[in-house]
């Protein structure tokens, strides 16, 4: 793959392409989404990208396959939220330091929120909404229902696809492994006792579910 | 985050050709690798370069015995993947430690051991991206000198800047007469990774010797038979997840209850990854008590100065390498038992 610069230099996407189109999405879900947002949305508005800095971007989102043209700035965490319209995948911190924007990467638990969508071009995306379905949860789901794994339900989404990634990578033998291992979800309802007996829960049926899809 | 031009060269040598000329503070181009300092820094605005080279298509990312001890590894390996390898967890356990107790399991899935030790410092006031800070804008003055520096350094501080160096693997890495290999448009060089990394003196902005296009493309590490007796403590605010306040990597050479050799690094209370050589070399031949293991605390922190809210950063360090010279001879070799 060589550079992404936009082939024709014409703009195809005449520097528009940026957050305006992307914004819409919060600005249609709500006041919360915006407040959760932070400064990170206010600075990108005001610096518009030049030509050259926008990228094409295949992804396969919860199944199916995707393309865009984006600003190179997109992160996979807007690309879902403004972009798909995927508001399951939360906004917390938007710098590595929670958990809430927490997917599956071609399997593989990681941050939405410091992850460029162009970094990510031609993998494969998991997120709370393609987990699992409300007449078929996903164990992991299930299990936090059955244990109170949250309360008022933020965190729930990142915590729940990093369970399953806790599980997938073999490190929920033990409760004090389950802790460690899911110490990059943090909880401000302090939910954690509910999480941890969730996890430990759910392993065995999280690893039968994955050999199964 | 200010906008960038976007790359993504298919081999090294494309990769160091393209990388953009860098000025100072890292304003100019950049290698992206796993993006959890630099992507997190963009959006902060403390750094904005104007073109990213991804080196997610290189390749670089094998953990190789070369036999005799020497492993190479990639600096493209995840730290993730780094912290579960044997080479590590079996061969020299600091160096896997130092891995699984930093970050998050999803930060480390995606940082790579390259981006790992250049990662830049946390102090509050280099991110704040308004103080006066000499590493991020020279000649501005340094605000965490008469500021809320609870979380930084207190080993190799200039009058210029105190900002600790917040990483843990290269506290481990300095142990091992680590060589790292680098690439650049006019080739490549070897680099000892005692050097790689300079103190702040007169100019904080400067962390490496490393060149504005110079890409790591791994790390050569001659690992002893001995190093399996080997620890990483760390003492932070909460259990997990949290930077090291103070850390201490130890591996020890033992001939019953005597140190024959003893390796000492220092993490979260130093400018850059620190090497104790004073406090390694009066421990050689020494029976390991607690009061020799103290005794060595003392000299590694000898010179140290605190700076009011992080003063508490020099018995902690001494407290932590007290326990990891302990920890580390109480290490149950099992082989060595049978042989
Ligand atoms: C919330 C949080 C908590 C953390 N906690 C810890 C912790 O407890 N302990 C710890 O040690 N770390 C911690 N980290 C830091 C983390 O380990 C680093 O961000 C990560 O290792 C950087 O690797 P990366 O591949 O993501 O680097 P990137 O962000 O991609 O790159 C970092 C820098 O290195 C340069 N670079 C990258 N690769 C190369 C290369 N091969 N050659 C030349 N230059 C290169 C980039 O240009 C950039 O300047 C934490 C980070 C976060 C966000
Ligand atoms: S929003 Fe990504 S870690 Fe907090
Ligand atoms: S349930 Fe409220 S933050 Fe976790």
């Amino acid at each position: 793959m060589a550079s992404r610069q936009d082939k024709d230099g014409r703009g195809r996407f005449p520097g528009r392409v940026t957050r305006r189109g992307l914004l819409k999405g919060s600005a249609a879900s709500g006041v919360a989404a915006l407040g959760s947002y932070g400064a990170g949305a206010q600075e990108v508005q005001s610096e518009t990208a030049r030509s050259g800095e926008t990228v094409d971007v295949s992804l396969n989102i919860n199944g199916a396959d995707h393309s865009f043209t984006l600003d190179a700035r997109t992160t996979l965490l807007d690309l879902l939220r403004e972009r798909m319209d995927l508001t399951g995948t939360k906004v917390g911190c938007n710098h590595g330091q929670c958990g809430a924007c927490t997917i599956l990467l071609d399997g593989t638990r990681i941050n939405s929120c410091l992850m460029l969508a162009a970094a990510a071009d031609g993998k494969a995306i998991t997120t709370i909404e393609g987990l699992g379905r409300p007449d078929e949860l996903h164990p992991m789901q299930a299990a936090f229902i059955q244990h109170d794994g949250f309360q008022c339900g933020y965190c729930t989404p990142g915590q729940i696809l990093s369970a399953v990634g806790c599980v997938t990578e073999g490190h929920a033998g033990s409760r004090p492994e389950i802790r460690e291992y899911m110490s990059g979800n943090l909880c401000r309802c302090g939910a954690y006792k509910g999480i941890t007996e969730a996890v430990a829960e759910a392993r065995d049926a999280t690893i039968e579910w994955a050999e199964a899809t | 985050m200010r906008p960038f031009s976007y790359h993504r060269p298919s081999s090294p040598e494309d990769a160091v050709a393209q990388v953009a000329p860098m000025g100072p503070a890292g304003q100019g181009g950049a290698f992206l690798a796993g993006g959890t300092t630099i992507v997190d820094l963009m959006k902060l605005h403390v750094v904005a370069p104007p073109s990213l080279t991804d080196i997610g298509a290189l390749g670089l990312d094998a953990i190789e015995d070369r036999g005799d001890g020497t492993l190479h590894v990639g600096a493209r390996v995840t730290m993730a993947a780094a912290a579960e390898h044997p080479a590590f967890r079996d061969r020299a356990p600091v160096l896997s430690d130092a891995l699984w107790k930093a970050a998050s399991p999803q930060l480390r899935n995606v940082a790579t051991l390259g981006g790992n030790v250049l990662q830049r410092t946390r102090c509050p006031y280099f991110r704040d991206n308004v103080s006066p800070c000499n590493k991020r804008d020279p000649g501005s003055g340094c605000a965490a000198m008469d500021g809320i520096n609870r979380l930084l350094a207190v080993l190799g501080t200039s009058d210029q800047c105190i900002a600790s160096y917040a990483g843990d693997w290269a506290n481990a890495l300095i142990l091992f007469d680590a060589t790292v290999e680098t690439l650049t448009a006019d080739g490549g060089r070897d680099i000892a990774f005692a050097d790689l990394h300079v103190p702040p003196q007169d100019h904080p902005e400067r962390e490496t010797i490393l060149g504005d296009d110079e890409l790591i493309t791994g790390y050569r590490l001659q690992i002893p038979e001995w190093a399996r007796r080997s620890v990483y403590v760390k003492a932070r605010d909460r259990e997990s997840y949290a930077f090291a306040l103070a850390s201490a990597a130890v591996a020890l050479d033992m001939d019953g209850d005597t140190v024959r050799e003893a390796r000492l690094g220092l993490g979260g209370v130093a400018t850059v990854p620190w090497r104790a050589r004073e406090a390694e070399g009066f421990l050689a031949g020494k029976t390991l008590t607690e009061d020799v293991a103290t005794q060595a605390a003392q000299i590694a922190f000898q010179g140290a100065q605190g700076f009011g809210h992080n003063d508490f950063k020099i018995p902690l360090g001494q407290n932590t390498v007290v326990k990891a010279l302990l920890d580390a001879a109480a290490v149950q070799l099992t082989e060595e038992a049978g042989q």
